[in-house]
């Protein structure tokens, strides 16, 4: 009848988190008779009485509401193929496309070439994992120049930070205008040289372990010009 | 992921400046070069890292017969596999051009400067010579591995050394050493160097590499040009070449001294 | 069992593993990856997935399919140079390998697409197909699929009648040793993978799989140990 771990540890695949019907196994974790075992690598989270793993790799996994930057890879007479970072690319219809009626034959290329860079929603995964996009909603829209830098989705709760305090910040001192996806994918655009700082201080927010005074010190890195201060 | 801003990357090349703010001529850093394999599986290796690229080469010596028009000279095999678990772009399956390509070019500048005593790898005359096989695998793609490539395989050389060999039973005794050297010549150090727009680069990054127009990769030994591979879509004007040569003559200095 | 007089030519206890070396995340392209060195046979795992499948006719419309591709570098062999490219052995490996993994690995969120294990072997000394496996649990659980458990490998073997733990390629090959590669899961110690060449009584059989159980805990010990130190936790993130 007890935890056998403490909150945010490692935990490792098949490892015993707790003893005793006390506790219920939530995401990442399983039931093996009276014991909860881990199935996931990453760190344990204790809620009340239900033990999740928050993982700490992993590719992107579509869900329903995510906000993703997608690539346009392909095109049919009706819809266009987005790659996603998924498997498979994601289905964009025309009545999904614009706020702007778009007539059935038109050129689509018109509105979406290849290559371009949207943001768009997830509106739709069935259960083979087909989805469904749209670009219909406030700050959705095709994306112009700037560069694009993939980080862990993992890591990106912490390169936002608490009410978006991190990204807020980035922003702010290097003037980029800076778009995450959550599919892992972060546009960066700015002055050139602002653009390398940005993404050196994201890299920097992804690379460091959890740390208290991470957002001090990304201020101090974005000061100093991106110059680490170790 | 391969994407629209690759027109950025181009258009900020065209300007002379990369992403991560390097001069054009610069090489990335580290560059190291070292010795990984112990001598029980291969008898000479060595690991080249060029900042994020990795590779590892291996040398393998037997004894064979001679090719019928070089009864008294060694052979040479030079192969690069791009080995699925290097990148996402690696498949599985028979090499691709693009290993056959890097192959033939670390191959011809071993072979072309004449960085082996042929002869000396004979053992006998029309009937026994030392074969010498380069076997080379990236381990992280992160751009350049024609350079990586090229200078592991050269320090995988230096570090051979001959098994020992019964001339009576003619069997290799893999397991003792003989503590000679393959007899080196000379030291081919190769180059490449990138042409996007009116700009030249060397040490592209793996998206700098996607920006190409075109690119021409010079081995250079003892002062000479000894190999040469011109590479991607876009002509060269002659002028081009000028300058592209001077480049490489200035970076594979920096480079050889890396094999010391 | 083994006799007193015994004794291997490397000096070892007859139940002693080889110095062993582990490093995860060693290959940055790849979702997850681990490096494993057991004396002088060193594996490296890359794992890239879930990604499309082709050709179409292998997928599964329920799940993710693991597929595991086991290669020997050209310089790897103590003796002549290997030749690239698949051979009948590394195919048969790769496919136990597969089989090894497979019962502790959870695709169901992946429909239709491939996971792809990668194990490439830089030097070789015996037991390469379970230091193959012992990697690529670690890779698999590095890039954070769903596991019930980890799975680690050894080979136990008979020279002559004396039991003996983790061949060496002169033991397997020279001193023709039964050698008998085993793969056991960390919790239910299931055996996963089970091979056997050479000929050897029914007890001896039985004494070499315990022999095994003990090895792969031991070997489990290291693989966590690794996973642990590539996620290094600060001690305000305890505080917490």
């Amino acid at each position: 009848m007890s935890l056998l771990i403490k909150e945010k540890q490692l935990v490792i695949p098949g490892e015993t988190l707790a003893k005793g019907m006390d506790f219920v196994p939530s995401d990442g974790t399983y039931r093996d008779g009276d014991e909860i075992v881990c199935g996931q690598l990453g760190l344990i989270s204790v809620h009340g009485r239900v033990l999740r793993i928050i993982p700490l790799a992993g590719r992107y996994i579509p869900r329903e509401e995510d906000v993703v930057i997608g690539r346009v890879v392909n095109m049919s007479l009706s819809s266009w193929q987005i790659d996603i970072g998924y498997a498979y690319e994601a289905n964009l219809s025309l009545r999904d496309a614009s706020s702007d009626f778009i007539e059935r034959g038109s050129d689509l290329a018109k509105y979406y070439d290849f290559g371009d860079i949207v943001t768009c929603k997830v509106i739709q995964v069935n259960r083979a994992k087909f989805v469904d996009l749209t670009v219909k909603g406030p700050g959705l829209k095709k994306l112009k120049g700037g560069r694009i830098i993939n980080i862990s989705i993992a890591k990106i709760p912490r390169v936002i930070g608490k009410q978006g305090s991190m990204v807020s910040l980035i922003k702010q001192v290097t003037g980029c205008e800076i778009t995450i996806g959550q599919n892992g994918r972060v546009w960066i655009s700015g002055e050139p040289e602002k653009e390398y700082l940005a993404e050196r201080s994201i890299y920097l927010v992804e690379r460091e372990p959890q740390h208290v005074g991470l957002t001090d010190k990304v201020k101090a890195f974005l000061e100093r010009g991106g110059v680490d201060g170790k | 992921m391969a994407n629209k801003s690759l027109d950025y990357i181009t258009s900020l090349l065209q300007k002379g400046i990369r992403f991560d703010e390097r001069s054009l001529e610069a090489y990335r850093e580290p560059i190291v070069v070292e010795r990984v394999i112990s001598p029980r599986s291969s008898e000479g290796s060595a690991r080249v890292k060029i900042a994020g690229t990795e590779v590892v080469a291996g040398v393998k010596l037997s004894v064979g017969e001679p090719y019928p028009d070089t009864p008294d000279e060694g052979s040479i095999v030079v192969n690069v596999e791009l080995i699925p678990l290097a990148s996402p772009e690696f498949e599985t399956g028979p090499p691709d051009v693009a290993a056959v390509e890097l192959s033939r070019v670390v191959d011809r500048a071993i072979r072309e400067s004449g960085a082996l005593d042929m002869k000396k790898l004979c053992v006998k005359s029309g009937e026994k010579i030392w074969m010498v096989f380069i076997d080379i695998y990236p381990l992280n793609d992160n751009g350049n591995l024609f350079d990586a490539c090229a200078l592991a395989s050269i320090a995988a050389l230096q570090d051979a050394k001959f098994p020992k060999y019964d001339a009576k039973t003619g069997i290799v005794d893999y397991s003792s050493s003989s503590n000679k050297g393959l007899p080196i010549v000379r030291l081919p150090i190769s180059c490449t160097v990138l042409k996007v727009g009116q700009q030249y680069l060397v040490d592209p990054s793996f998206e700098e590499e996607q920006a190409l127009d075109a690119r021409l990769t010079i081995a250079v030994a003892d002062g000479k040009i000894c190999a040469m591979q011109k590479g991607g879509d876009g002509a060269l004007t002659f002028e081009d070449i000028q300058k592209m040569v001077d480049i490489a003559f200035r970076s594979t200095e920096l480079l050889r001294r890396k094999l010391e | 069992m083994a006799s007193k007089k015994f004794s291997r030519s490397d000096g070892r206890a007859f139940d002693q593993l080889r110095p062993m070396e582990t490093r995860v995340g060693v290959i940055p392209r790849a979702d997850g990856s681990a490096l494993f060195r057991i004396g002088n046979t060193v594996a490296i795992a890359a794992v890239y997935g879930p990604r499309a499948f082709h050709p179409t006719f292998l997928r599964n419309p329920e799940r993710g399919v693991l597929r595991c591709n086991y290669n020997m570098m050209a310089f790897s062999g103590s003796g002549e140079r290997v030749r690239p490219g698949p051979s009948r052995r590394s195919r048969e490996i790769s496919l136990v390998t597969e089989k090894a993994l497979n019962s502790v690995i959870d695709l169901s969120e992946f429909p239709n697409t491939v996971v792809d294990v990668f194990i490439e072997l830089l030097q070789t000394d015996g037991g390469t197909r379970c230091a193959g496996i012992t990697a690529a649990s670690m890779a698999l659980a590095d890039a954070g699929f769903l596991m019930k458990e980890m799975v680690s490998a050894v080979s136990v073997g008979a020279l002559e009648d004396n039991l003996v733990v983790d061949l060496t390629s002169e033991e397997d090959c020279e001193l023709k040793a039964v050698d008998i590669p085993i793969a056991m899961t960390s919790r239910s110690k299931n055996i996963t993978l089970l091979q056997l060449d050479g000929m050897i009584s029914k007890d001896n059989f039985f004494a070499a799989v315990e022999l095994a159980k003990k090895a792969c805990s031991a070997l489990h010990d290291v693989q966590a140990k690794a996973l642990r130190e590539k996620y290094p936790q600060g001690a305000d993130e305890n505080g917490k």
